[in-house]
């Protein structure tokens, strides 16, 4: 019998991590991430986890730890936010590029300055080609069957590459909601013991991690990201295997209500089931209307997107991220990209807001949607338009 | 294996690349020939060499091989020119020579 009990994301990801039985988990502590290594760390002293916590000085360490533990073939689990993930970055490049498939919880948080603790996707927006595969949750429900999820997948020998958990700071990791944990022989079926195939041995030497000289780095790379590419098919599978076992349903693209709707809205994470109920009061009026939920992040879903976006008339993507000087939002640009060999595509209106723990209300999606539609109209230049910001923005030129 | 990954002619392909550029055998650095870095090479009077061995101890790449004669010789197939044997060399037996004044 599986138990619906009411959980933070934070400790949903916790729990998640404890029912896949990882064996090593190296963290820092930082808002608002603290309550997922908390929870480890106590599990772990109480004997309801059988795991290595590693107590690290710092996020950079965190992440050395874990490619060390992964590379020996320990399931390897961290969890961290913000500016903590901005100051593992480099080492970030390391996971996917030695295809160790390290699990990490990111509780997206803006970047300094102004300094805020508070949610955004500024530093989900900042690892965006690192090489790692990113979903992200819109609830504390999907943030423990994402993290799940993320084993599965990240372990399969046709794919070794690490996976990032996204779910919003505060909005989802500080916030109770009822969560449904299976039994632990479900997650068992789910997620067999991980044998990873180049664990370092003593008894059968080899080497990780060897300098790549000009002559050979370029293929190196090429190498990973066609294997990157490709893992996109055991992402599909691992999610519908999820559905088989759990029974509840996530896809790279998740519409909502966009049969025959000439709008579309496009968002991210916890905002996405706010925006959702925009959707529904202007389906009520009348409104040609759909939402877009954008789940995988990474590999990109250009197939998947380009089919349920092409026959609509505009597309709004409404980004929590900043990109100075650049062509709107980070999400936007990618969609522009999706869209742009389409011998009939959509406008794509940018929409920037809901930045450092700016709370987006269902009227304010409502008024993204209204004036995104007026812009599309006019064909306006603007490269974004802001969403729930004092003092509009407006004909921002590049 | 060890050999094809040493060769990156126009044949080796990012197909040829390992799982996450693993080196599956240990020990093949020892194909790869580092005497080609070189700019000046160790030459070793005899005369003055005593076999105390410094430049064998101090060799930072295991260049410096004992020979039968109990003399030390640079195995100039790994010599990187780097000249710590020479710095190190009590008897100031060892001279650095520019590559190509040989």
């Amino acid at each position: 019998m599986s138990r619906r009990i009411g959980l933070e994301a934070s400790f949903a990801a916790a729990e998640a991590a404890r029912m896949a039985d990882v064996d090593v988990i190296a963290a820092y502590p930082i808002t608002p991430q603290t309550h997922v290594p908390e929870r480890l760390a106590e599990m772990v002293a109480d004997g309801e986890l059988n795991a290595a916590y590693v107590p690290v000085e710092s996020e950079h360490s965190a992440m050395s730890v874990c490619l060390g533990a992964a590379a020996v073939g320990a399931r390897t689990f961290t969890a961290t936010a913000g500016p903590g993930l901005e100051y593992m970055h480099n080492v970030l490049y390391v996971a996917p590029s030695m295809r160790l498939p390290v699990v990490m919880v990111v509780v997206n948080r803006a970047l300094s300055a102004p300094l805020s603790i508070w949610g955004d996707h500024s530093d989900a927006m900042a690892v965006r080609d690192t090489g790692w595969i990113q979903v992200f949750c819109q609830n504390n429900q999907e943030a423990f069957d994402m993290t799940l999820w993320a084993f599965r997948v990240a372990e399969d020998p046709k794919v070794l590459f690490p996976v990032m958990v996204h779910f919003d700071g505060f909005h989802l990791s500080h916030v109770t909601e009822p969560v449904i944990l299976p039994e632990q022989e479900e997650v068992d079926r789910f997620l067999p013991r991980f044998h990873y195939p180049f664990a370092l041995d003593p008894d059968k030497p080899m080497t990780h991690g060897a300098f790549g000289a000009p002559d050979i780095y370029s293929e190196a790379k090429i190498a990973q990201e066609v294997a990157f590419r490709k893992s996109k098919k055991v992402i599909i599978k691992g999610l519908a295997e999820f559905a088989d076992i759990f029974g509840r349903h996530y896809h790279p693209v998740e519409p909502y209500r966009t049969e025959g709707a000439k709008t579309l809205l496009l968002t991210m994470g916890s905002f996405s089931e706010t925006a959702k109920i925009a959707i529904d009061r202007k389906k009520k009026r009348g409104e040609s209307v759909g939402l877009i939920n954008l789940r995988l992040w990474r590999p990109f879903p250009f197939q998947e997107l380009r089919r349920e976006l092409k026959k609509a008339e505009t597309i709004i993507v409404f980004d929590r991220c900043s990109a100075f000087g650049g062509p709107g939002g980070a999400g936007c640009s990618e969609i522009r990209s999706a869209l742009y060999g389409e011998s009939e595509k959509p406008r794509v209106v940018s929409f920037i807001g809901g930045l450092g723990g700016r709370d987006m209300s269902v009227e304010d999606f409502e008024y993204v949607v209204d004036r995104g539609r007026e812009i599309a109209a006019v064909g306006s230049e603007e490269l974004f338009a802001t969403g729930g910001i004092r003092g509009e923005v407006t004909a921002i030129r590049g | 294996m060890a050999e094809k990954r040493l060769r990156t002619g126009s044949d080796f392909t990012w197909r040829d690349m390992e799982v996450g550029n693993i080196v599956t055998e240990a020990g093949n650095a020892g194909l790869r020939r580092t005497g080609d870095w070189r700019s000046r090479r160790p030459i070793t009077d005899k005369e003055k060499c005593n076999k105390c061995g410094l430049c064998w101890l101090y060799c930072p790449d295991a260049a410096v091989k004992l020979s039968e004669d109990g003399y030390y010789e640079t195995d100039l197939f790994y010599c990187k020119g780097c000249g710590i044997c020479a710095k190190v060399c009590p008897r100031a037996a060892i001279t650095m020579v520019e590559e190509e004044e040989k």
